[in-house]
């Protein structure tokens, strides 16, 4: 057999309303190897990308929280099934993503799939642990419940190119949000993987909406949108994450800036996006 | 409200040719309606196609995109025409084509509300004086199977209820069986029957099969003696498109060219973004030129429409997306 098989390369699309567009735009950017090395094509999302994304989202959340939270659960651990079966090209990429040896890199996506399995069991338990049953003066009960934000924008960390996505993603969408990641700008593969997983794992269409791209293009953009519910500031620093910060504080957002010691076992993403809902109900009736 | 012909792209060589003086053909007979309207070149529908595609891609941005956005939004029918529809549905729909945007005063009115026959009066009253026209479907809408003399009423309690207005459908079934004489003669008897308002037909393409089919109704209608050609009922599948559009632009072109008289285009159906009407209005002017971008000439039939131009419009200003939920539903 002749080994003169031409290479079939792969270009690395968005991920919008569960298809896989290229973007609006038209444009791609290069993504290089933390050696420095090409790896892939990307798609370079655009505003308008972000914002069928978002459209996408606001639809797609209504459905997601419509349905039990015991199937919501399915659907996540269905994701960690998928990503089990495809861990050898995710450790190759976060190997070549983030300058691992391929065996700390199989160590962290065996990290990152155990997490999705986490926010997998963390869904029928959020209004257990989040919310509860008040006490108050008179014949009535009184519960608290946590209810979902709704559309949620996650820049997301640009180092961490697969357990920072997990986390970033998935937490809200445990809770009940739809998302928009924008993936790390230089190492968004693995990221754009699990997206690509999440389309076999009967997530409704739109709930995870991934968009790679430049974050300073993309970053402002979801923080202005009016539409957008919270967003998730761990990809950016400094002045641009203080800009974002009153970008999103004009549209009133919710805002999650990750801090030094959020360790494995944090729940504050989880509990970043959720509002409290707050019910009476008369005794006796 | 600006009704001033606004030049999107293009100049004015692109525009209609009216002969200063020259006038319609009078009807005599079926026998010679029928030779007109076949004697109507084809339609290329591939070429058709693909012009209507091209144009479709023109980028208007900015300040073009302003001002197109107010035109369009001057141009809108509001529309409801739910078996649903009550009296307080009509009266917000007349406050919102009056004032589409409450807290912003300089976006234009609306050009009419359309409504059924029976919520004319409402929408009358509730509107006044005010410049928005109110439009009423009539003549069996939307199927058009009732009898001359059934259609006729259904147009006069219309326009008695206060109709400025009249949208009228063509009886289909005798446009495609071949019976051009009884749909033509529907048309000069309920144009007979409008006096001075406004008479929109419409030639429900969705439902005609074939370009060709589209540029003889439109012919018919105008012959008849229609102001305005409209595409769609809304209530069947195929509604507006951009070929179709086309195809009416160019026979209302031809027309004025030909008779001197000019007459509008109303666009309906599944018009929903602002991104689709703006591919109408570089059609119109491309196709007929400026003369026939105001409210008087080109509209869209649509309801969703107007709240998508809105936070167009909105968006441009504040330089953000914003929530759908700004602007009130239905």
């Amino acid at each position: 057999m002749s080994d003169s098989r031409l290479d079939v390369r792969k270009t690395y699309k968005l991920l919008i309303n569960g298809a896989f567009p290229r973007s609006e735009s038209g444009r791609s950017y290069e993504v290089a190897s933390a050696g420095g090395e090409f790896v892939a094509n990307m798609a370079q999302g655009s505003r308008k990308d972000l914002r069928d994304a978002v459209a996408a989202a606001r639809v797609a959340q209504v459905k997601w929280w419509g349905s039990s939270a015991y199937n919501r659960g399915q659907v996540i651990y269905r994701l960690a099934e998928m990503a089990e079966a495809r861990r050898a090209e995710l450790a190759e990429h976060v190997a070549l993503a983030e300058g691992l040896s391929i065996k700390k890199a199989e160590r962290s996506v065996a990290r990152a799939i155990d997490r999705v399995v986490w926010y997998a069991g963390w869904t029928d338990k959020i209004a257990q642990v989040y919310g509860g049953a008040n006490p108050v003066a008179g014949p009535f009960f009184n519960f608290s419940l946590p209810i979902p934000s709704g559309v949620v924008g996650i820049i997301a960390s640009q180092e961490s190119s697969l357990e920072g996505f997990v986390d970033a993603a998935l937490a809200p969408i445990a809770a009940g949000n739809a998302v928009i990641v924008v993936a790390s700008e230089r190492r968004p593969i693995p990221g754009v993987l699990l997206g690509e997983m999440s389309a076999t794992s009967d997530f409704p269409a739109g709930v995870l909406n991934v968009v790679t791209g430049i974050t300073s293009e993309l970053a402002p953009t979801l923080a202005s949108h009016e539409d957008v519910d919270g967003i998730d500031l761990s990809g950016v620093t400094g002045d641009a994450a203080n800009d974002l910060n009153a970008a999103a504080a004009s549209s009133i957002k919710r805002v999650f800036r990750p801090r030094d010691g959020d360790g494995a076992d944090s729940t504050r993403r989880l509990r970043a996006f959720i509002e409290t809902s707050t019910v009476w109900h008369t005794i006796g009736q | 409200m600006s009704t001033a012909p606004l030049r999107l792209v293009g100049n004015d060589d692109y525009g209609v040719k009216i002969p200063a003086s020259s006038a319609a053909p009078a009807i005599e007979s079926e026998t010679q309606l029928r030779a007109l309207l076949t004697a109507l070149s084809g339609v290329d529908a591939v070429g058709l196609e693909a012009r209507a595609a091209k144009l479709a891609t023109r980028s208007i941005k900015k300040s073009t995109k302003m001002a197109a956005i107010d035109l369009a939004i001057s141009m809108v029918d509001l529309t409801t025409l739910e078996g649903a529809d009550t009296p307080g549905r009509v009266s917000s729909l007349c406050a919102k084509a009056l004032r589409p945007d409450p807290r912003d005063l300089t976006v234009p009115s609306v050009a009419a509300v359309c409504v059924y026959p029976d919520l004319v009066a409402h929408a009358r009253s509730v509107l006044g004086s005010a410049p928005v026209a109110v439009a009423s479907v009539a003549t069996a809408f939307p199927s058009g199977r009732a009898s001359l003399a059934v259609k006729l009423l259904d147009v006069r309690e219309a326009l008695a209820a206060g109709a400025d207005e009249i949208d009228m459908v063509i009886d289909r079934g005798a446009f495609l069986s071949g019976r051009l004489g009884q749909a033509f003669e529907e048309i000069v008897a309920v144009k007979g029957a409008c006096g001075d308002a406004h008479l929109k037909v419409i030639l429900e393409t969705g439902e005609l099969v074939t370009y060709d089919n589209v540029r003889r109704a439109s012919w018919l209608a105008m012959l008849g003696g229609a102001d305005f050609i409209k595409t769609s009922t809304g209530k069947v599948s195929v509604n507006a498109t951009t070929p179709v559009a086309l195809v009416m632009l160019e026979a209302v072109r031809d027309y004025a060219e030909t008779t001197g008289r000019i007459v509008g285009v109303k666009v309906a159906g599944g018009i929903r973004t602002t991104k689709d009407a703006m591919k109408y209005l570089v059609l119109v002017n491309e196709t007929t030129g400026s003369t026939w971008l105001t409210p008087h000439l080109f509209r869209f039939g649509a309801s969703s429409l107007l709240n998508d131009l809105l936070m167009q419009r909105l968006k441009q200003r504040r330089g953000a997306y914003v929530r759908p939920d700004e602007f009130s539903g239905d």
